[in-house]
């Protein structure tokens, strides 16, 4: 491995403790100075005390995926300062922090343990007791950058750049880095690290670091949406907090009003029903939650569905079943997505995989919604939704939103006669009309009982199997429109990987170390449900496809088998739902160990 | 009267929609037609209406009135937020919800409550009969203690007063009548129409086909019997000549911001102002120990300031937000250099 801007770092602190910002200016910094890097938060569900871990790859090729082992620990916890010992492969460093007094009899004999007075190196940069606490968590990142050769101008730009105006903030954090930075150069300086940082100016220009639902945020402040509801639930929260507050400053009319609303709901059964009120009266209109208000939705999400009314959920995956680990993530609910609801339900569910995606799909899941005239799920989760990844900066969006088929009262003067439910164009998506078209035959009666073309009440079976046979068609329609699967194909080779969402980031470094021992495979990542013609084709040119997804039951695979039921014999599942994010080399282990009694 | 257009030029025929499928004779179909009454005297642009319900017989009535409105007939008890959404969508929309005793004080509870709270300037009209009519006569959480069901179970809890919670929760109109009143209903929706927050009504309607036996508290003769009127209520459209001589004193006129007034004669011994909110509390507790149904105007707050002020929606609705919205390309270079 090279040892140079290759190496991950684990902090341990107790949450709570204000390691956050002291987090980010590392990673930050490292990311400022063009190294790829990725940060992962893997924190309690709790506000104060329980321990908490904070993870820093920076690696040369781009790989920033978990690790399961660190090259360096930063023990500050006492509460778990032995167990995060066990956090570093063989022959890796562990700085303990004085302060957590764990006898020598524990240290790992198999790894170097600096133990480093932390309380002792800030108590002359601030009198204030509460300040100290805070600050040794930037005294870490003082020793941190003198071991590892980050230059004080690197650091410095960026406090400057996250604390913006706060002088007295950013003079105090300066104070004790430079108290830490000043610590290691007396006593740590025979510390030879095996693994270096060098500088790559300009190598993330054009790029920013961000968590995806802060991207997801910015996507529906660009995307045009005008309402949302919502009920506060981790890892969600972040998607309606981030759009509150860029909407405040970017979405307010010449005159100073607000051109979108946001209503905090009692529950997620009334915030899913304003979004669908506000979306059949014609408003872009959405809701962000998490698995257990995804289930609370359920009955809105067929109303939706079979009334055929544009909505938009936001579901950041966290680990079910019920409240499960609220901060850890999974991939379980494509299942609970793509049916739900009673009755032939499906709908149309999109797989952001990068930051980049997140941003894309705050408008597109609205223009799908309008166009098809239905629900559309937007399959976030925690490791995207929460963790900072690097991206591409974000392309101004050009395209007009599309408002799909929605007839005015001068339309309707021509048409002649309105019909809800009448599929005129033969793509199963009908027409509609919003309240407050003045138009004798603009009215028309939405509901979710049976229907017939007109909209009124029915019971007849073949104007029932018409309808929904009909939304079927509206499916197909969805088939065509939803973004497409990335690919990666050379055609020699016969195994394929599928993976969609936030298995993207492990599984390309999984190809990587596969092709490393001569195993060469190609790659498609679904984007959206319905499974288009493009996925199916690549099952079809492949000997084994290896489908990774991270729940237990497999849900991708087995909507493959029910759907593509003619290939599922040569898919092969890579499973993993611990909670923790996909590690690349579990899907190598996988994959390898397959592929060796394969061939 | 039929053959005679309003203000907007309508007959009171272009206010009616679809043939009920009700039973005959269910008090429902009674207020359907107070509805179609009342925005056709208030000459309502129909256009400018979207019904809305739960599910139950009440909330299918919508369909029975407005045929020229958007309606829409929701999930249960989730009248109170699809109606909050379409006044987010489009706050220049006047709502007028139908829903029933079930779809409000049992699965739709928490979501009425929390409606009131925000203050959704709507029309919100709770056909009130004491039990679930479209599932065949069960108790409603709103039936009487000691009310005996067709089936001959008594029900033993306490019924939810609607009118005490909602000025619980702070809903700025609140009132009750009974579907067979045409005299008091008819004004209490005037006022209704031209109130900016939500303006509750709770109209007991009896259940012909499951409560209308000896027995319940909810039968037309029940009802009837132990009906007693707040105030007269009266309403003098805009321009309108009042007809009626009132004597000196007994009568109160409020008049409203479009010309149009409201007239209150006194009736009971008590004293009972409508502008004050503890006194309603204390009306309603008298009525439900002496086991009246006390009707009539019981709270309105004139004032009142409804959601869509409060959250200070543009003049256009946001339905019609399009990418004029999208904020520059510097806003996007703005917010991105914060991740840099
Ligand atoms: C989620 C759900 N649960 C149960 C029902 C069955 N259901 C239909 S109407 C109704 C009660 C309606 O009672 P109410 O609101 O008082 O209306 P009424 O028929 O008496 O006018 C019930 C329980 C349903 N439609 N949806
Ligand atoms: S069952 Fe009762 S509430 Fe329903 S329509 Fe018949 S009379 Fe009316
Ligand atoms: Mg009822």
């Amino acid at each position: 491995m090279s040892s140079v801007n290759n190496f991950v770092i684990t902090v341990a602190t107790a949450n709570g403790s204000g390691s956050q910002s002291s987090n980010n200016v590392l990673v930050r910094t490292l990311f400022r100075m063009g190294l790829p890097v990725g940060g992962k938060n893997l924190f309690p569900s709790n506000i104060q005390g329980l321990p908490t871990w904070f993870t820093i790859r920076v690696n040369e090729k781009g790989f920033t995926a978990r690790k399961r082992l660190a090259d360096m620990v930063v023990a500050m916890n006492p509460a778990t300062a032995s167990e995060d010992m066990k956090l570093v492969h063989p022959g890796g460093y562990v700085l303990l922090s004085a302060d957590a007094k764990l006898p020598e009899s524990q240290w790992r004999p198999d790894v170097h343990v600096i133990s480093i007075p932390f309380k002792k190196i800030v108590d002359n940069v601030t009198d204030s007791v509460k300040l100290k606490k805070l600050l040794v968590n930037m005294a870490y990142v003082g020793v941190l950058a003198e071991l590892l050769g980050i230059p004080e101008s690197a650091l410095d730009a960026t406090i400057e750049h996250q604390f913006g105006d706060k002088s007295s903030v950013i003079e105090t954090n300066k104070k004790a880095i430079a108290a830490g930075r000043a610590y290691a150069a007396e006593h740590l300086k025979d510390v030879d690290l095996p693994w270096e940082v060098a500088e790559r100016a300009g190598q993330n220009d054009g790029k920013i670091l961000i968590d995806g639902n802060t991207a997801s945020a910015m996507g529906m402040v660009f995307g045009g949406c005008t309402v949302v509801a919502w009920y506060p639930i981790t890892p969600s929260s972040s998607v309606v907090e981030s759009f509150i507050d860029m909407a405040s400053e970017y979405r307010i009319d010449a005159d100073g009003k607000k051109n979108f609303a946001v209503v905090q709901a009692e529950d997620e059964l009334a915030s899913i029903a304003m979004v669908l009120g506000a979306g059949w009266a014609g408003a872009r209109a959405m809701t962000a939650t998490s698995g257990p208000g995804l289930s609370l939705m359920a009955e809105a999400a067929g109303l939706s569905y079979y009334a055929e009314i544009p909505a938009v959920i936001w579901d950041v995956q966290r680990v079910g079943p019920s409240t499960g680990l609220p901060t850890r993530t999974m991939q379980g609910d494509l299942h609970a997505a793509y049916y739900l609801s009673h009755g032939d339900t499906k709908h149309v569910v999109l797989l952001p995989g990068t930051p980049e995606e997140c941003f894309e799909y705050g408008q597109v899941a609205f223009d799908l919604a309008e166009r098809l005239q239905t629900l559309v799920i937007v399959l976030s989760d925690l490791d995207i939704g929460m963790n900072l990844h690097g991206a591409t900066k974000f392309a101004y969006p050009e395209k007009p939103f599309a408002r799909g088929k929605v007839l005015s009262a001068e339309q309707l003067a021509a048409a002649g006669r309105f019909q809800r439910y009448k599929d005129v164009d033969g793509d199963g998506v009908p027409y509609r009309t919003l309240p407050g078209t003045a138009h004798p035959t603009a009215a028309y009666f939405t509901r979710g009982t049976g229907h017939d073309e007109a909209g009124l009440y029915s019971e007849n079976p073949e104007t029932y199997k018409a309808n929904v046979d009909r939304l079927s068609r509206k499916l197909d329609t969805a088939r065509l429109l939803v973004p497409r699967p990335v690919a990666d194909v050379q055609p020699d080779n016969k195994v394929g990987i599928v993976t969609f969402g936030s298995s993207h980031e492990a599984t390309s470094e999984a190809r990587f170390l596969l092709q490393r021992n001569s195993i060469c495979t190609n790659y498609m990542r679904l984007r959206a449900l319905p499974l288009t013609l493009e996925f199916e084709e690549f099952l079809a040119s492949h000997d084994r496809i290896y489908i990774v997804e991270q729940n237990r039951d497999a849900q991708l695979m087995s909507i493959v088998r029910s759907e593509m039921p003619q290939y599922s014999s040569k898919c092969v599942s890579v499973l993993h739902y611990d909670g923790m994010p996909l590690d690349p080399d579990f899907v190598y282990e996988q994959i390898h160990a397959a592929e060796m009694v394969s061939t | 009267m039929s053959g005679e257009t309003n203000r907007v030029g309508l007959n009171k025929t272009d206010y009616v929609g679809a043939k009920s499928t009700l039973c005959v004779g269910c008090g429902h179909d009674s207020i359907t037609s107070h509805i179609i009454t009342a925005f056709y005297q208030s000459s309502v642009d129909p256009y400018k209406v979207s019904k809305l319900s739960g599910i139950g017989c009440s909330s299918k009535t919508p369909a029975y009135f407005l045929g020229r409105s958007h309606g829409f007939n929701s999930i249960h008890g989730r009248m109170a937020p699809v109606a909050t959404g379409v006044h987010l969508a489009n706050s220049s929309q006047q709502l007028i919800g139908v829903s029933g005793d079930g779809d409000t004080a049992s699965i739709g509870l928490g979501s009425f409550a929390h409606m009131l709270r925000r203050n959704i300037p709507m029309i919100y009209i709770v056909e009130n009969n004491g039990v679930y009519g479209l599932t065949k006569g069960q108790f409603s959480a709103t039936a009487e203690s000691g009310s005996k069901a067709k089936s001959g179970l008594i029900n033993s809890f306490q019924g939810i007063d609607l009118c005490t919670l909602a000025l619980e929760m702070g809903c700025t109109f609140v009132a009750r009548s009974f579907s067979g009143d045409a005299k008091q209903m008819v004004p209490l929706l005037n006022l209704a129409i031209r109130h900016r927050g939500t303006a509750f009504i709770d109209v007991i309607s009896p259940c012909v086909t499951f409560a209308n036996h000896e027995g319940s508290t909810r039968s037309f003769d029940a009802v009837k019997s132990h009906n007693v009127h707040l105030q007269e209520l009266g309403f003098v459209q805009p321009q309108q000549e009042i007809k009626v001589q009132y004597e000196e004193g007994t009568t109160q006129q409020v008049e409203l911001h479009d010309g149009s007034r409201l007239i209150l004669r006194k009736l009971l011994s008590a004293e009972h102002d409508i502008a004050n909110r503890d006194l309603a509390f204390a009306r309603l507790n008298e009525a439900r120990n002496k086991g009246e149904f006390l009707t009539g105007l019981f709270y309105w707050d004139k004032d009142s300031r409804p959601l869509g002020e409060q959250l200070a929606l543009p003049a256009r609705p946001l339905s019609a937000v399009g990418e004029e919205s999208r904020p520059s390309r510097e806003a996007l270079g703005k917010i991105l250099s914060r991740f840099e």
